[in-house]
């Protein structure tokens, strides 16, 4: 596991209160770990916090599961 | 009753307030309520000077705040005003949307303009100063956002449709920004005043004057103080189960 998948999942776990080791990347916010609305939201602020970057909410709209959330901080950590 | 009878109400001391349109009538009783609660205010006017006389005048109190100049009907200027803010306050859990225009005049003469510029200063400003402190505030899991509508928007007033819209659309907005924010300990509520002794009401002649005593229960006008405490309590703790809540402080003369 990358590094940065183990903190994206540290923090996906946090905020939504599940364990990070059994989280599953293929897993939905919201369908699979019961996440709502501003859940999601609170996700990326702390994703925004620990990876001192900024999510456009266009972007944000599109991260709905924990491989996402890892591709789209990969993707901004190249750039 | 003078604000400073009031008792320290729980969960006020310590938070940054922001309150617009804070440097006359109801806006400034309402800065000098939260600062005498412990809150450290930021109060905002449309000029620089206005500004520098609401510091002056927070300097007097235990936790000082200080005056910034903002016009809440540019996007650019709340972006601004809040970042100041929140380098020299904090964020602020506290955001009482107090500033408010009118530009009266019958339906078949308004001009476009009188509509938008109200819409923008007395609705769309909610639009852009919750969204600027929300973050803050979700991240605090704390906060009380406190809309200052107007008796005219649950009842009308001829020659007042654009301000009656802009304040009755403030109630839709607060009850449904109540229901996405609740579960974070975030409440919003909006109070509807009277005739509060303001500006805006001494505007009135005396024959106008005595006709509003008549259809006032209490028979006189409110005062910005009157006002003020109705966010007292809404801010602190002791409100933290009322969100979504229209609030009329009018001495009876509208009753929902």
């Amino acid at each position: 596991m990358s590094s940065v998948e183990g903190q994206v999942k540290g923090i996906i776990a946090e905020q939504l209160g599940v364990k990070a080791e059994e989280l599953k990347n293929d897993a939905s916010f919201v369908d699979d770990l019961g996440a709502d609305s501003l859940d999601t939201v609170e996700l990326v602020m702390a994703l925004e916090e620990e990876f001192e970057t900024e999510i456009p909410d266009e972007d944000a709209e599109s991260i709905t599961t924990v491989q996402q959330a890892i591709d789209y901080i990969l993707a901004r950590k190249v750039d | 009753m003078q604000l400073s009878d009031l008792q320290r109400w729980p969960g006020i001391a310590g938070q940054i307030a922001l309150v617009t349109g804070a440097s006359r009538g109801i806006g400034s009783a309402i800065a000098d309520a939260l600062a005498l609660q412990g809150a450290t205010v930021i109060g905002t006017a449309t000029t620089a000077g206005g500004a520098d006389a609401i510091t002056a005048r927070l300097e007097a109190f235990d936790t000082p705040g200080q005056g910034l100049a903002l016009d809440v009907a540019d996007a650019a200027s709340v972006e601004a005003c809040l970042e100041l803010a929140n380098e020299r306050a904090g964020a602020p859990t506290i955001l009482v949307n107090n500033a408010g225009i009118t530009r009266d005049n019958l339906l078949v003469r308004m001009k476009a303009e009188d509509w938008d510029d109200v819409m923008s200063t007395n609705l769309t400003a909610l639009y852009r100063l919750s969204r600027a402190t929300l973050r803050g505030m979700i991240k605090a899991r704390q906060g009380r956002i406190i809309n200052i509508s107007s008796v005219v928007g649950l009842t009308g007033n001829p020659g007042q449709a654009n301000y009656a819209a802009a304040k009755a659309g403030m109630i839709g907005f607060a009850k449904s920004l109540a229901r996405e924010v609740a579960a974070r300990n975030i409440t919003v509520n909006t109070i509807a005043p009277g005739f509060i002794e303001s500006d805006m009401t001494r505007a009135l002649n005396e024959q106008q004057i005595d006709a509003l005593h008549a259809r006032i229960p209490s028979a006189r006008l409110g005062r910005p103080d009157d006002v003020a405490a109705a966010v007292v309590f809404l801010a602190s703790e002791a409100a933290r189960y009322v969100t979504g809540e229209t609030l009329n402080v009018n001495g009876g003369l509208h009753m929902q």
